[in-house]
C-alpha cells in the first residue's frame, strides 16, 4: 500500500483507499476478499497479493504487459 | 501507559524530524457503534506527541456529516491526510494497528517529504498520463 499511496501523491486523479479487512467485512466480501493485500481498482481491475512496482502502476492503470 | 517502546519512540522521532511540511490527519469518529475510534485516537495521540509535524483533526461523521462527505469518509474510523490544508488523497478505513500503524507512518513520511522511498521515473511518466479519477482500494489486515 506504499506505492497506492505514492501513486495518490504524484496524480492528482489517484485516490488511495487502505481498508482494514477485519473491520469492515461489507467491503471485504462485496469485492470477494479472501486474501490480502488485495488492490480494487474503480471496483473493477482486481490485484491479489504484492507485486513489484512497475507491475503494479501497470495494473493499476490497466496497461498490458508489453512483449 | 504508552503504546509505544521509549526506543520505538525515539526511533519515530528522528524520522519525523526530517519532515519537510506538516501532515493533518483528519480522523472521522463516531461516538456510538464505533469499536476501534477509541484505539485508533490513542495511536494518533502517541504520534502527535512525539512531533509538531503531526496534527489531528477530529471530525463527528454523524454531527460533521458534510465535512466527512467532502473527504469521501462514510465510516469510522476513517482517516483522511492533507499536507498544508492541501488532499493527498491518502485514505485508511479502520484502526492504523499493527501491520498497518507503519503504513500510516510510512504515509506521513511520504506525505510530509521525509521518505527515501520515491516511485521510478517511468512510474512517474505513467502517472502523468492518467486523465479519469482512480479509486485504489488496498484491503489489508492488522497482521
Amino acid at each position: 500500500m506504499g506505492l497506492a499511496n505514492r501513486m495518490a501523491l504524484e496524480s492528482p486523479n489517484i485516490t488511495a483507499v487502505t481498508i482494514q479487512a477485519t473491520e469492515f467485512y461489507d467491503l471485504a466480501r462485496k469485492y470477494r476478499v479472501t486474501g490480502v493485500p488485495k488492490t480494487v481498482v474503480n471496483e473493477s481491475i482486481e490485484i491479489l497479493g504484492a507485486l513489484p512496482e512497475p507491475d503494479y502502476v501497470r495494473a493499476v492503470l490497466g496497461i498490458e504487459e508489453q512483449g | 501507559m504508552s503504546l509505544l517502546s521509549a526506543s520505538d519512540q525515539q526511533t519515530l522521532r528522528d524520522m519525523f524530524a526530517d519532515m519537510k511540511r506538516t501532515v493533518t490527519i483528519v480522523f472521522v469518529t463516531q461516538t456510538i457503534g464505533c469499536e476501534t475510534c477509541d484505539e485508533t485516537r490513542r495511536i494518533l495521540n502517541e504520534l502527535t506527541a512525539l512531533t509538531d509535524r503531526i496534527v489531528v483533526e477530529e471530525v463527528n461523521l454523524v454531527l460533521e456529516k458534510e465535512r466527512a462527505a467532502e473527504l469521501g469518509i462514510d465510516r469510522a474510523p476513517g482517516l483522511a491526510l492533507l499536507v498544508d490544508g492541501q488532499d493527498t488523497r491518502i485514505r485508511m478505513l479502520g484502526a492504523p494497528a499493527g501491520y498497518d500503524f507503519m503504513s500510516l507512518v510510512d504515509a506521513i513520511l511520504a506525505a510530509g517529504g521525509a521518505s527515501d522511498m520515491a516511485l521510478s521515473e517511468e512510474s512517474i511518466g505513467l502517472l502523468a498520463t492518467v486523465t479519469e479519477p482512480r479509486r485504489i482500494e488496498v484491503f489489508v489486515t492488522p497482521t
